[in-house]
């Protein structure tokens, strides 16, 4: 589903004197449908770097990032806006530490927008922000409110309500777990176990080893691809 | 027209026929002849200083100065009535300047200048209808900027008329502009009718007489050459219509025409009459009679008596 | 399948001088139907100056915008007859000022504000054009109560959703906005963008939308382009320019900002 080539990065600090510091070079990576997999290095290993190439959201200094898209391999690194767009519309998810939303919206349009914007009719849409916003245990009385007045363990959960209302063919999930109690932990883990039952190829970052050996079926570590890791 | 000099009668040198200099005259004449080309569209002219003031029809009185010729014989009027002191006034002034013929019979004169009304009776091919106009600019009301207004004639984008005309629907319940109702020309050109009731707008459409417009401060000439289309502006669901009146004329009895509100005492006692006092006088004489009536003498003040 | 449609705009080599001053310089891009472009850049970037460009009120020194017209298919806009080009801008275009009153008729009611463009392509039933009005003022949060009330008794936020209002009434495709949440609270400018978010949503509108709030850009815009000096420095994906910025300027625009 998704194939990562020789992928370089490097971040340009123009502000601090044009420091250039690399990351990783040579990084290829592959993910399947019915796939779990974990990414892992330890912290600054570039994990995060990467996963956020992998949703084009960083560009890449070089190599390539294929997915499987409408039927077709797009490289996203090269790719124009627009079909990155469409490929996250359509194919790829990602559930971010960050909530990132226009003040103001209640939490069940935020959770059923990625639905209804592929198409999906508004109540069923809804129907399922329902669904997963009460697996995720949110009460309903906070379902017309902003998230943006939530806490934080809260605001992870409309997260991954959002993340994982549409049918992704590929999802990326950045510490799903983080801040989330062993009820809700387990929530999740269940969420991407029934998404891996469909199909979908998963890459993931996650802090703790219980949610990594429970789900995962495979892992990757990033720090073996560090500029000068072996210097 | 030839250039005649006027003498007063102390024999000194007094006024060029019709106080303008035939210099001027043909200037506005040509500003004449091309507001008569394009129906409706408004002329700049070099407007002159007249002696008498900015909003007494200095524009009128300069377009009557460039049509009127010795044998003309001129009617003014304000509102619809020939004895007020600004119609009066411009009868003396031209009956002074022009040593041209007076009258007070719409059916007589061959030069009609008016501030408001349109005589009731029809006009005909062999007259011409002078009106003296204060604001030419139909979008002034929306549009302060000349250049835009220019624009908007030029390209037809008379949107903005509606939204007048909207306005009043929404705070009225109906089209409230009862004078300078806006009207559609020839199917091209918005025209200020100003401020001519809209009462005599139908009376504008397909007119025998020449109509002439004349702003004397805003220097603007626009016409209505003879059988001109005119076509007051309106709503599908709110057509225009002209004012009616429950009440009759008091002296004469007409239903027809455009009808003056007087009041007559301290009790609020009133009584309607016709505007156009000619049209009034002239039923009266061929033996109409409305409710008020007591075959007293016409005239304004004679009517108030009639009324105690 | 990837849709592909035709670009509904399309700039090339765009540049403004004024005598040996440079407002904006080589700009060229494509907007698509449903598109939101964000023109970010400190103020005297020429980010005002490449807007009023493209929208028709001032001819560039050299360069074309093209349009792809309802009726006609791609038109060039300078090249059209003043007529055409009035036309379209009240018609398939749309202008949100950043100031409302330079937007509205502060003279004349709501209603009227938002019926005027219907006026003028030449509705003339009044009870149609006021229920189309109150339809608009209901989508932009206006209680209908105040339909014959004069914008000048209005809040700023409210002006400002009436001026939306008023532009979106012909269902524009490509609507211009010029800092449309400057001069507003904080709390009016969330709501506002809560509104164009889902208008633009829900009519596929075209935006190019000019501001110097980053936050606006990122949450309104699918892409975005940076300006300094009259030039673009940087077009891409919003979050790939906000997050990865390449351009030292862009750096040094995006490390600026005021983290709360």
């Amino acid at each position: 589903m998704l194939h990562a080539q020789n992928v370089a990065k490097s971040f340009t600090l123009h502000t601090q004197g044009s420091v250039t510091i690399p990351v990783f070079q040579g990084v290829d990576f592959t993910l399947s449908g019915g796939e779990c997999i974990a990414l892992t290095g330890e912290s600054g290993s570039g994990k995060s770097t990467f996963m956020r190439m992998l949703y084009a959201n960083y560009t890449c200094s070089d190599g390539s990032i294929r997915v499987f898209h409408d039927g077709d391999w797009l490289d996203i690194t090269t790719a124009s806006p627009h079909s990155i767009l469409e490929v996250r519309k359509r194919t790829m998810g990602y559930v971010s530490q960050f909530l990132r939303v226009i003040p103001r919206v209640p939490t069940l349009e935020i959770v059923a927008e990625p639905l209804v914007a592929l198409g999906a009719a508004r109540d069923h849409a809804m129907d399922k922000a329902r669904d997963l916003l009460t697996r995720l245990r949110i009460p309903e009385r906070l379902w017309q409110l902003s998230p943006l007045t939530f806490s934080g363990g809260e605001q992870q959960r409309v997260n991954i309500a959002r993340g994982f209302i549409a049918d992704y063919p590929i999802m990326l999930l950045d510490e799903p777990t983080a801040s989330l109690d062993a009820q809700n932990r387990a929530t999740v883990l269940a969420l991407i176990e029934e998404a891996k039952g469909r199909g979908a190829a998963i890459a993931g970052i996650f802090h703790d080893h219980e949610t990594r050996d429970a789900v995962c079926t495979g892992s990757f570590d990033v720090t073996s691809f560090k500029v000068g890791a072996n210097d | 027209m030839e250039q005649t000099v006027n003498y007063s009668a102390d024999g000194a040198t007094a006024y060029n026929f019709a106080y303008l200099d035939e210099q001027t005259k043909r200037m506005i004449r040509r500003a004449l002849l091309k507001a008569v080309a394009i129906p409706a569209y408004q002329v700049p002219f070099a407007g002159r200083e007249m002696p008498m003031p900015y909003g007494w029809g200095t524009g009128g009185v300069q377009v009557t100065a460039a049509v009127i010729g010795p044998n003309d014989t001129l009617k003014v009027i304000d509102q619809g009535a020939d004895d007020t002191t600004n119609a009066v006034s411009i009868r003396q002034f031209f009956a002074k300047t022009a040593n041209v013929a007076t009258t007070e019979k719409t059916t007589e004169a061959s030069i009609i200048q008016t501030r408001h009304r349109i005589p009731e009776k029809e006009l005909r091919e062999d007259q011409v209808l002078v009106y003296q106009v204060p604001i030419p600019e139909p979008l002034r009301f929306l549009e302060p900027r000349e250049t835009e207004t220019r624009k908007m004639h030029a390209l037809e984008e008379y949107g903005l008329m509606h939204v007048k005309l909207y306005e009043d629907i929404a705070r009225h319940g109906h089209i409230a502009t009862t004078y300078a109702y806006p009207v559609m020309v020839d199917d091209r050109y918005v025209m200020d009718p100003s401020p001519t009731p809209k009462f005599d707008n139908p009376k504008m459409n397909d007119m025998a007489a020449l109509q002439l417009f004349g702003a004397g401060r805003e220097k603007r000439i626009y016409a209505l050459p003879p059988y001109t289309k005119v076509k007051s502006l309106d709503f599908e669901d709110h057509p225009f219509e002209v004012q009616t009146w429950k009440d009759e004329c008091g002296m004469c009895g007409a239903h027809d025409s455009y009808l003056d509100e007087v009041i007559l005492d301290d009790q609020g006692n009133r009584m309607f009459v016709c505007s156009d006092t000619d049209y009034c006088t002239e039923r009266q004489e061929a033996g109409h009679r409305g409710p008020q009536h007591h075959d007293q003498p016409l005239g304004n003040a004679a009517r108030e008596k009639a009324a105690e | 399948m990837t849709q592909i449609s035709n670009p509904l705009l399309r700039v090339d080599n765009l540049t403004m001088m004024y005598g040996d001053r440079v407002g904006c310089k080589d700009v060229s891009f494509e907007l698509r139907p449903g598109e939101v472009l964000g023109i970010v850049g400190e103020s005297g970037s020429g980010k005002s100056t490449l807007l009023r460009s493209i929208s028709a009120q001032q001819e560039p020194t050299k360069g074309t915008v093209q349009y792809n017209t309802r009726i006609d298919g791609v038109c060039d806009v300078y090249q059209m007859s003043e007529a055409q080009r009035r036309l379209l801008m009240r018609t398939d275009w749309a202008f949100v000022h950043q100031n409302p009153r330079d937007g509205l008729r502060m003279n004349v009611s709501a209603g009227a504000n938002i019926g005027e463009r219907l006026m003028a392509i030449g509705d003339r039933h009044y009870g149609n054009i006021r229920s189309n009005a109150d339809a608009w003022l209901g989508k932009v949060e206006i209680a209908s109560e105040r339909i014959d009330d004069l914008p000048s008794t209005f809040s700023g936020g409210m002006q400002q959703r009436l001026q939306i209002a008023r532009n979106l009434v012909t269902s524009p495709r490509l609507v211009f906005m010029d800092e449309p949440t400057g001069g507003l609270d904080v709390s009016v400018q969330a709501r506002l963008l809560d509104l164009l978010r889902g208008l633009v949503h829900d009519l596929n509108l075209a935006v190019i939308i000019v501001t110097h709030d980053l936050a606006v850009a990122r949450l309104l815009s699918h892409r975005l382009m940076v300006m300094q000096q009259g030039k673009v420095i940087e077009h891409g994906l919003t979050d790939q320019v906000l997050d990865d910025p390449q351009h030292p300027y862009t750096q040094l625009l995006v490390s600026s900002i005021l983290q709360n």
